[in-house]
């Protein structure tokens, strides 16, 4: 038996949206039934460009239900750009959690999302890009690269329950391993040069990705940041704007600001709200 | 909670009320070590004997036949090991590819660690291929394990076919009866069986009890080393409350072996048929000719297994599937693959499995509450309309 949390369960017994959008705006396919799960997603935008409807159908277990019913909830009302950067962590979080072993359930969403989006934008459908690595699964490199660096995965295990490759025969675990390597290899090579920054050095880089990235990308929500304080490895912020009064700021925070300054001034840093 | 409707018996069973009763004396009360010298122990030895007597009766073997273990992996595991420790010169291992895990797995590792083995493999009726079998018995072969019927489908091989053609060659036989013992008349002296595995837990005794039936006068190998317990074949002192609990269960099943192939039968056949009555695109998987009295397992197209469960589990309905998400793999039970049944059913296959405490009641509130769930889920499914566009298609 999963360890599902209540709202796992709630969304799968009570699923929200489900069907297709009558004249949708953009669909989404992803999954197919070999695989076991399969996810189409149907969006409809109003006049002022905010996703007005959105339904879902979905085959596959009680997560993958669950996780295209949250999808759903989740986008009603948000402009693409917003939608955009729902991330399968955003998906996952939403539900309380995902059992480790069904994170591709929470992806396989993610992925359903960025296809109807593209349908919409009329982006052609990107022809699978990269080389298929599991052919169990028809899971590509580029596909395997992305899941690690935005999920951190560091094993073939991981690999496997974020985006199912390497899930069937095994073949592919060496080609996988060697992606997983190169990504640790090339992220450790520059954080070891990270680690001569002087701390002002440090201070200034923060205070520049704050300003060039962060605060513009939290200005379209209506948020904002401010730098308070830079101790060692703890960057102090205050959250203002609709930042300061929503009740998913700490996930911003943490998915998003710190992420962002991790990858770019020091894997050490620390981001506390004032 | 809603009442549980309890239709997962190849899972585990009931430890049937006589049982509980029978054992709990060996847990509080006399507590000795069969071992012992003074009374005390050895009146414990006395009751083990008895059990030991009542399991023989229920597969026809003598009482010093019987080797009892921790569970069947461990009969499995010591059966196997044994013949080939017992015959360091031969290599080579047969088995099917449909066994459970306590022999694929093992006979993969044994493969990893220098052996040559031979998986033979099965129709889509989940029948084994014989003439493959057959033709690969060799003077290298130390075993041929192959179970006597299946978990998942419930199908059952021809052992007494397969024992002796075995035999003929000289070469080890060893089945792993966990699913067989206590569903269908089993007699191994009339077969040429060398060794078989059963499990407590699957025939109303309580888990963490096994047997290995040892043929007299085969070559022997211990898997655990240590004390003198059941003459030296397998040390460590006595499970002593679940073997006096495994020799009840055993005439609880002998007494009940012929409601299993009547009573059962009709429920199981009653609900299979309702069942594939009443939800249309569902299927039976295996070999409805050849199959155990209490086991159907159903493909139902284009849902997925663990969502049934999850559904059937709402009304208190305990079943399993085949489904690759119930068991944190990502591909359909290897049973059903080995079947070549089509993903579009192997994903959404369900694993009904009774006894003797089924009622016929149960068995219609099944039929009432499934069909419902498996509408519900294939109106969410976005394979369903296609398929329905196709029927309309064709009449």
């Amino acid at each position: 038996m999963w360890e599902y949390t209540d709202k796992v369960k709630e969304h799968f017994l009570n699923p929200r949206n489900v069907g297709i959008v009558d004249d949708a705006d953009g669909v989404g396919e992803v999954g197919s039934l070999a695989c076991g799960d399969a996810l189409k997603l149907s969006i409809k935008l109003d006049e002022n460009k905010l996703i007005k409807e959105a339904k879902f159908q979905t085959f596959g277990c009680a997560s993958a239900i669950a996780s295209s019913s949250a999808l759903t909830e989740m986008v009603i009302g948000k402009t693409l750009e917003e939608a955009r950067r729902i991330t399968n962590e955003n998906i996952a979080e939403y539900l309380g959690g995902l059992p480790k072993e069904k994170m591709h359930c929470s992806v396989m969403g993610r992925d359903a999302l960025e296809k109807a989006i593209e349908c919409y934008l009329g982006e052609e459908a990107k022809a699978v890009e990269g080389e298929i690595v599991c052919e169990c699964f028809g899971v590509t490199d580029i596909q395997i690269e992305r899941a690690v660096r935005e999920n951190s995965l560091k094993s073939i295990e991981d690999v496997t329950d974020y985006v199912k490759a390497g899930g069937g025969c095994g073949n592919c675990h060496d080609k996988i391993q060697d992606i997983i390597d190169d990504i640790m290899g090339s992220e450790a090579a520059p954080r070891t040069k990270k680690k001569a920054l002087t701390n002002l050095q440090k201070i200034r880089m923060i205070e520049e990705i704050l300003e060039s990235e962060i605060k513009p990308a939290l200005e379209k929500d209506g948020g904002n940041i401010e730098l308070v304080d830079v101790a060692g490895n703890k960057v102090t912020v205050r959250m203002r704007g609709a930042c300061a009064t929503c009740s998913r700021s700490q996930m911003t925070l943490n998915n998003y600001v710190e992420t962002v300054l991790k990858d770019r001034v020091s894997h050490e840093l620390v981001v506390e709200e004032v | 909670m809603a009442k549980i409707i309890y239709v997962d018996n190849n899972a585990t069973t009931q430890v049937a009320p006589e049982v509980v009763e029978s054992m709990i004396p060996y847990l509080g009360e006399y507590y000795g070590n069969p071992s012992s010298i003074h009374a005390f122990g050895g009146d414990v030895g006395l009751k083990l004997k008895e059990a030991r007597r009542e399991l023989s009766d229920l597969i026809g073997a003598d009482p010093e036949e019987l080797v009892f273990t921790s569970c069947g992996t461990e009969s499995d595991s010591t059966a196997i090991r044994s013949a080939l420790k017992a015959q360091p010169d031969k290599r080579h291992i047969i088995t099917t590819s449909v066994e459970h895990p306590a022999v694929k797995n093992l006979v993969e590792q044994l493969g990893k660690e220098g052996y040559r083995t031979t998986t033979v493999p099965v129709d889509s009726k989940g029948r084994l291929d014989l003439v493959y079998l057959y033709q690969n018995l060799s003077d290298d072969t130390a075993v041929v394990s192959v179970m006597w019927a299946n978990n998942e489908t419930g199908v059952i091989f021809p052992i007494e076919e397969i024992a002796g053609k075995v035999k003929e060659k000289g070469i080890l036989f060893h089945t792993d009866a966990v699913q067989a013992v206590g569903k269908i008349p089993i007699d191994v002296h009339k077969l040429d069986i060398d060794m078989l595995s059963l499990s407590g837990h699957k025939l109303h005794a309580p888990k963490g009890v096994g047997v290995l039936y040892v043929k007299k006068g085969t070559t022997f190998s211990p898997f655990l080393m240590g004390g003198h317990q059941e003459h030296g074949r397998r040390a460590g002192t006595e499970n002593v409350a679940s073997i006096i609990a495994l020799g009840k269960a055993a005439r609880f099943t002998a007494a009940h072996m012929e409601e299993e192939n009547t009573r059962v039968r009709q429920l199981r056949d009653k609900l299979e048929n309702a069942l594939l009555d009443k939800i249309p695109h569902s299927m039976v998987n295996g070999d409805p000719e050849n199959r155990l009295p209490n086991t159907t397992s159903i493909a139902f197209e284009f849902v997925e297994g663990e969502s049934i469960l999850m559904l059937m589990d709402q009304h208190g309905i305990c079943a399993s599937s085949g489904s690759a998400c119930t068991s944190g793999s990502l591909e359909p039970s290897h049973v059903l693959r080995a079947m070549n049944v089509p993903f579009t059913a192997a994903h959404g296959s369900i694993r009904f499995s009774l006894s003797v405490f089924n009622t016929e009641a149960e068995i219609d509130f099944i039929v009432e509450k499934l069909p419902p769930i498996i509408e519900r889920l294939r109106k969410m499914s976005p394979f369903w309309e296609d398929a329905q566009l196709k029927d309309r298609m064709i009449t």
